[in-house]
């Protein structure tokens, strides 16, 4: 018995130039916010981006986004809806509302059908936002998507960086490339996070103040792009591109 | 018209096999559809038929379908799903990602939706027949 599925994924992504899983060992640190961010702010630079959300579970860019009333189309495959001039993609499409809890060998079988049958196009950059932790979306993304890199998200606590700093040495030790580390939500002036990301050789992208104001843009787009937090994200973008 | 991306998985994965056993015609491709995803046969035959590259000249199609059978985590109950008892929109969703059953399927004896597909959830390559 095989399953034919991951066989035709190389083919699916051969029209995509980058592929960036914004990601974090520790939840709640921000991933949505940040990847929905960068990918309206790189689109806002006139690439073709797409995002896709891969947090089957606890989906929330469609939140961020203010998504309703669009479904993708079916067209020899998926084809995603465009939403704010980005070409996205949620299981909450298929899920609407509802818990739906899943197991990891489900979690494996939804993300293999969805790589499978999803037509994105050209795209300069997919981003992924992905579920937290080190388990199985991670490792099957590696494995499936050989030119996949990561963004890094922690917090400043260091219940989330010792979290992190694991993450950062398994995706060295598999040879994963780590365009570097995002400090979300800082409250202080300590460089701790930064000092330490550098000591283990990788990039420390950027620090972003914790911003009061996000939380009324949520499901505005045109407004999040005008918050602080989105003025900081945008150099992150322009170090994303070097 | 998903299904036509899941013929071309089909295709690609059957070539694999095929370069790796140094096949260099397919005979015959036989693969189980599980009830769960609810695939159109005719559609996923048109598909295979329209992809078919000169390693599939001759290549005879064979689809059987498989009963879907899922067990409850919580109880142990096992029963096989039935499309009759969904709404068409239901089914649909199943259709595009067989997973969200879990937010719409309930194991009928305790109600918890946390079980396990057994078997018969989508399209599986069970044999492959060729020429060297």
């Amino acid at each position: 018995m095989i399953d034919p599925r991951s066989s035709v994924i190389a083919k699916r992504f051969a029209t995509i130039n980058r592929v960036i899983a914004i990601s974090s060992g520790k939840g709640g640190v921000g991933k949505s916010m940040i990847a929905t961010t960068i990918a309206l702010k790189l689109a806002k630079k006139g690439l073709k981006v797409g995002l896709f959300d891969l947090d089957f579970t606890s989906p929330s860019t469609h939140l961020i986004l203010g998504v309703k009333n669009i479904q993708p189309k079916e067209e020899k495959g998926i084809v995603p809806p465009f939403v704010n001039e980005l070409a996205y993609m949620s299981i909450v499409f298929y899920s609407g509302d509802l818990a739906t809890p899943l197991r990891g060998v489900d979690i494996s079988n939804a993300l293999l059908e969805l790589l499978s049958v999803i037509k994105w196009g050209n795209l300069d950059i997919l981003i992924l936002d992905m579920p937290p932790g080190l388990g199985d979306v991670v490792l099957d993304l590696i494995k499936l998507i050989q030119k996949i890199e990561f963004v890094i998200v922690t917090t400043s606590s260091q219940l989330a960086f010792q979290t992190v700093k694991k993450q950062l040495k398994l995706l060295n030790e598999l040879k994963v490339n780590t365009i570097g580390v995002i400090e979300n939500m800082k409250n202080s002036k300590n460089q701790v996070i930064q000092s330490e990301t550098e000591k283990l050789g990788f990039v420390y992208l950027s620090n972003i103040p914790f911003d009061k104001t996000l939380e009324t843009s949520i499901g505005n787009s045109e407004k999040l792009l005008q918050t602080n937090f989105a003025k900081i994200i945008e150099n992150v973008a322009k170090k994303i591109l070097i | 018209m998903h299904e036509w991306a899941l013929a071309e998985a089909v295709i690609t994965a059957a070539s694999k096999i095929a370069e790796k056993e140094k096949l260099k015609k397919i005979t015959e491709v036989i693969i189980k559809v599980g009830e769960l995803q609810q695939v159109e046969e005719d559609i996923i035959l048109f598909a295979f038929n329209q992809l078919r590259t000169d390693l599939f000249k001759s290549t005879k199609l064979c689809m059987f379908k498989g009963k879907t059978k899922l067990k409850c985590h919580f109880c142990d109950n096992a029963w096989n799903f039935i499309k009759e008892n969904l709404d068409e929109t239901t089914a649909e969703s199943i259709h595009f990602v067989p997973e969200v059953a879990h937010a719409y399927i309930k194991c009928p004896k305790c109600g918890s939706p946390d079980f396990e597909i057994v078997e018969g959830r989508g399209i599986w390559i069970e044999n492959i027949k060729g020429v060297k």
